[in-house]
């Protein structure tokens, strides 16, 4: 633990905050003092930013990520838990505090993103428990006056099992207090785990299930207003006139208020709040994206895809590879704008005083939008305290790198000189942008005599939500913006001629990651293509991609475990089709195979997802088997009905209606099968969502003789040929 | 002043009869386990009961709820709470858990008025309750289960 330091007591003393008790322990970076500080009590051990236990016994985790389904609270104080042998129904989890003790181990940031929650503490946050731990020991042999070597830990207690004496680690709470920081922490074997490795309830379930569970747009904050905003309908429109006097008058609207972003209507409650929204009166100026179309984009998409583009992979000569091939496709793909469309619309609390501000807000990009309020309220980051809530769902649209929806919050307190939540409707958050970026795809592939792949060559064009951000330095390379072209470059399989080039496609429509980000698209073209590829050399799908595979043995194992528990060879019931994909991002592989028929109506019924995933050591597996179920689902709905079209430069879409969601009567059966004793940890939130949708293409292709080109998946295109 | 009996308390709220008994509920009476997802009774999340029947605050009226009874996820009798919450939590259903109050609020009227439902019975019942984290597998696993529960059998 070569990252923590002693504060000496005076040190401590200094930053003001000391109640009572010993020690406090903090990480070298700046502001930590502050935080362990402020949580030292006279009843509770801070052996670190990590770890409270109380002399309750109760061990609180403090978590720096956001809850935002995946799971991440309860895996990483599973960690924590491990090390410190806690008893684990004593065990809470809690949203950290801004701080950079809580910055990513990867990113230097503190933000929640990229599948990456368990692995990124896979080190730091068990040395915190394994430190707190040895803390313990310590206390418990002083008090006995043993060696701490003949003592050991169980379910929250110190033990001296030479002589049967036991203390709880609440009872050593002040003990523990005075001592010293381990200077090396030793980690557990795996083989003594207890809890890591074994599925464990979600410690988030129970609130979550009577009305508890607080999130952003529960938060409520004594003399808080209400605000809905009224933004521009056309993406980078500016207003040109306002009349408020209809929205005045709607009974219990207080304020009416132009800010960056639009203009705002603040009252007491939601209602009188979009009521007044709602009346106003705006006169609009709606740029150049005013005669922004789907269609006509479309077209500019297929002549940006005849041009050279930037080139992100080239091996041998494609366009001679191509020349010679005995058989060749030649296929143009179209993906549209998604929606992230989580649960909780949008919303943002902010308290902002001359001195101080506070905001209370489901994100997962704390350092950011600590950092966007306090520009916006004049003051100092570490004069903003921000409290993260529950997230309602995230998928990546509450990573937001202007911070735009904590910024109109802010905006807003400070005018009317009192807490402002603004609340985001369902249409407000549907037509707020921040879309999955539209993706369009042309293909030219062959096949050799034998049939083996002869020439792939791959045009992306799609816009870069990372050019112009300082992300873009991080990502964009050559040219070449990772997150466009992911999952594609990196094709698994062995083309000796290949080409993957990328085609910046500006269009002003603010993009950003959605659940998987580019591995969304390229693993529908990849996958579906080499599935083609097999049907065109007359080989089995399956069997086509392991012969391609030799240089990927994870990729192959995975393949091979779904396939194998799906009951791949034998053949499907009457009536139905399975078809097969696998994919590789966050550093885990992921194989569904699906089961679908087609409805009296034409439409694909799914019966069945079996999937196999190699993401490393599991911390919590029926965590991992969550996410498979849900990046099942997540990739269905974005299949079957996904899809943000424009129509004079407005989104046409507004609602569930419009934008549908797979519903229970929709679902699938899934069945997940986690490969055993993989040794490089990957991330599960995200990788199981790219191998859905060609899965079920590939699955429909067998049932229609017909390749499925366009998402989301439309009847006409399931008609046989 | 509306009045009406919410989770067997009687209340009375001074606002817009139009409001959506919703935002009366969050925002006037504190109860924040409904939610708010469409407003336009695509999602269920706010699903609540008026007299016993699941309908969507969102788009009801408050005068609706004039002199009847209200039941939030808050105030869910212990009878089908207790078995609901028992099944959600065994099969840890929620992820990011917001739809999750309405989920709970549908599935105790089709428990109540079908102690054993079969899958078909939990399709129709279920499908106005949208789940953007894709828990429907364990939404049926943990209706199968209260059911059970709830009639005394085995967990």
């Amino acid at each position: 633990m070569s990252d923590i330091i002693n504060l000496s007591r005076r040190d401590v003393l200094k930053a003001g905050a000391l109640a009572g008790g010993g020690l406090v322990l903090g990480v070298t970076l700046p502001g930590f003092v502050r935080n362990a500080a402020a949580m030292q009590s006279a009843s509770t051990f801070v052996p670190n930013a990590f770890v409270r236990i109380g002399m309750d016994e109760i061990v609180t985790v403090i978590v720096p990520h956001s809850e935002m389904g995946q799971g991440a609270y309860t895996s990483v104080a599973m960690m924590v838990a491990d090390e410190l042998d806690a008893d684990w129904t004593k065990v809470r989890a809690e949203s950290a505090p801004v701080d950079p003790a809580y910055n990513h181990t990867v990113f230097g940031i503190q933000m929640t993103g990229g599948s990456t929650s368990t692995w990124s503490e896979w080190k730091r946050l068990r040395e915190a428990g394994a430190a707190a731990r040895q803390m313990l020991v310590s206390a418990a042999a002083e008090t006995w006056k043993v060696e701490p070597a003949a003592c050991s830990t169980e379910n929250g207690s110190v033990v001296h099992s030479a002589s049967g004496r036991r203390l709880t680690y609440g009872k050593l709470v002040e003990s523990a207090s005075k001592l010293m920081p381990p200077k090396e922490v030793a980690l557990k074997e795996a083989r003594n785990f207890k809890l890591i490795g074994k599925s464990t309830k979600r410690l988030d379930t129970p609130d979550k299930t009577n009305g508890k569970a607080v999130f952003g747009i529960d938060v409520s904050v004594p003399g808080m207003k209400v605000a809905v905003v009224a933004r521009s309908p056309v993406f980078g429109g500016k207003l040109k006139s306002f009349t408020a006097d209809g929205a005045k008058a709607v009974p219990g609207v207080r304020h009416v208020l132009q800010i960056p972003r639009g203009v705002a209507v603040v009252a007491d409650g939601f209602w009188p709040a979009k009521l007044g929204r709602d009346a106003l009166e705006i006169e609009w100026d709606d740029g150049p994206l005013g005669s922004l179309d789907t269609r006509t984009q479309g077209e500019q998409y297929a002549a940006l895809a005849r041009e050279a583009g930037a080139v992100g992979r080239k091996e041998g000569d494609v366009d001679a590879a191509l020349e010679k091939a005995m058989s060749k496709i030649d296929a143009v793909y179209d993906l549209p704008y998604l929606a992230h469309a989580a649960m909780e619309p949008l919303n943002c609390v902010a308290d902002v005083r001359e001195d101080s501000c506070e905001v209370w807000v489901g994100t997962q990009f704390q350092t950011g939008d600590r950092a966007a309020a306090a520009q916006e309220a004049g003051l100092k980051p570490d004069q903003v305290k921000l409290h993260t809530t529950l997230l309602g769902g995230g998928f990546g649209r509450r990573a937001v790198i202007d911070s735009h929806f904590v910024r109109e919050a802010v905006q807003l307190s400070k005018a009317v000189k009192a807490p402002v939540k603004v609340i985001w409707t369902r249409e407000d958050d549907m037509r707020g942008g921040f879309y999955r970026p539209r993706a369009y795809h042309t293909v030219k592939a062959g096949i050799d005599a034998a049939g083996k792949p002869a020439g792939w060559d791959h045009h992306i064009v799609c816009q870069s939500f990372m050019a112009g951000t300082p992300f873009e330095a991080f990502v964009v390379k050559d040219g070449v913006d990772e997150t466009a072209v992911e999952g594609a470059r990196d094709n698994p399989y062995e083309i000796a001629d290949i080409r993957v080039a990328w085609h910046h496609a500006p269009s002003g429509v603010p993009t950003l990651w959605w659940r998987s980000v580019g591995h969304s698209h390229t693993a529908f073209i990849v996958e579906t293509i080499i599935d083609e590829l097999a049907h065109t050399a007359g080989k089995d799908p399956r069997d086509y991609r392991l012969g391609l595979l030799g240089k990927h043995p994870r990729i192959k194992k995975v393949l091979e475990l779904a396939t194998e528990k799906a009951g791949w060879g034998k053949p499907p019931a009457e009536g139905r089709g399975r078809g097969v994909a696998v994919h590789e991002s966050f550093g885990s592989v992921i194989s569904h195979v699906a089961e679908v028929s087609l409805t009296k109506e034409g439409r694909p019924k799914i019966h069945k997802v079996t999937c196999a995933i190699d993401c490393g050591p599991v911390v919590n597996p029926d965590t991992v088997r969550a996410q498979m179920e849900s990046a099942i689902a997540f990739g269905l709905t974005a299949a079957l009905y996904g899809e943000i079209t424009f129509e004079k430069g407005r989104v046409r879409e507004r609602n569930f209606h419009d934008y549908p969601m797979l519903r229970m009567n929709e679902m699938p059966e899934v069945e997940v099968h986690i490969v055993p004793d993989s040794e490089k940890m990957g991330g599960v939130g995200e990788p199981g969502v790219p191998p859905v949708a060609p899965a079920l293409a590939n699955a429909l292709f067998t049932l229609t003789g017909k390749r499925i080109r366009r998402l989301p998946i439309r009847s006409e295109d399931l008609r046989k040929g | 002043m509306i009045k009406l009996k919410v989770n067997g308390k009687d209340r009375s709220v001074d606002v817009d009869p139009e409001t959506p008994l919703l935002w009366v509920v969050r925002e006037s009476l504190g109860l924040t386990g409904t939610k708010f997802g469409c407003g336009m009774a695509q999602c269920g999340a706010c699903t609540v009961h008026l007299d016993g029947e699941a309908v969507r605050s969102c788009v009801t009226p408050i005068s609706r709820a004039e002199g009847r009874q209200v039941t939030t996820i808050e105030g869910l009798g212990a009878d089908l709470a207790g078995p609901l919450q028992q099944a959600w939590i065994s099969e840890d259903v929620p992820q990011c858990g917001y739809c999750q109050s309405g989920q709970i609020m549908s599935a105790a009227v089709l428990l109540r008025e079908n102690p054993k439902p079969t899958d078909k019975d939990v399709d129709d019942a279920m499908t106005g309750n949208i789940c953007r984290c894709g828990t429907y597998q364990r939404i049926r696993c943990a209706i199968h289960l209260a059911a059970r529960i709830k009639a005394g059998g085995k967990k």
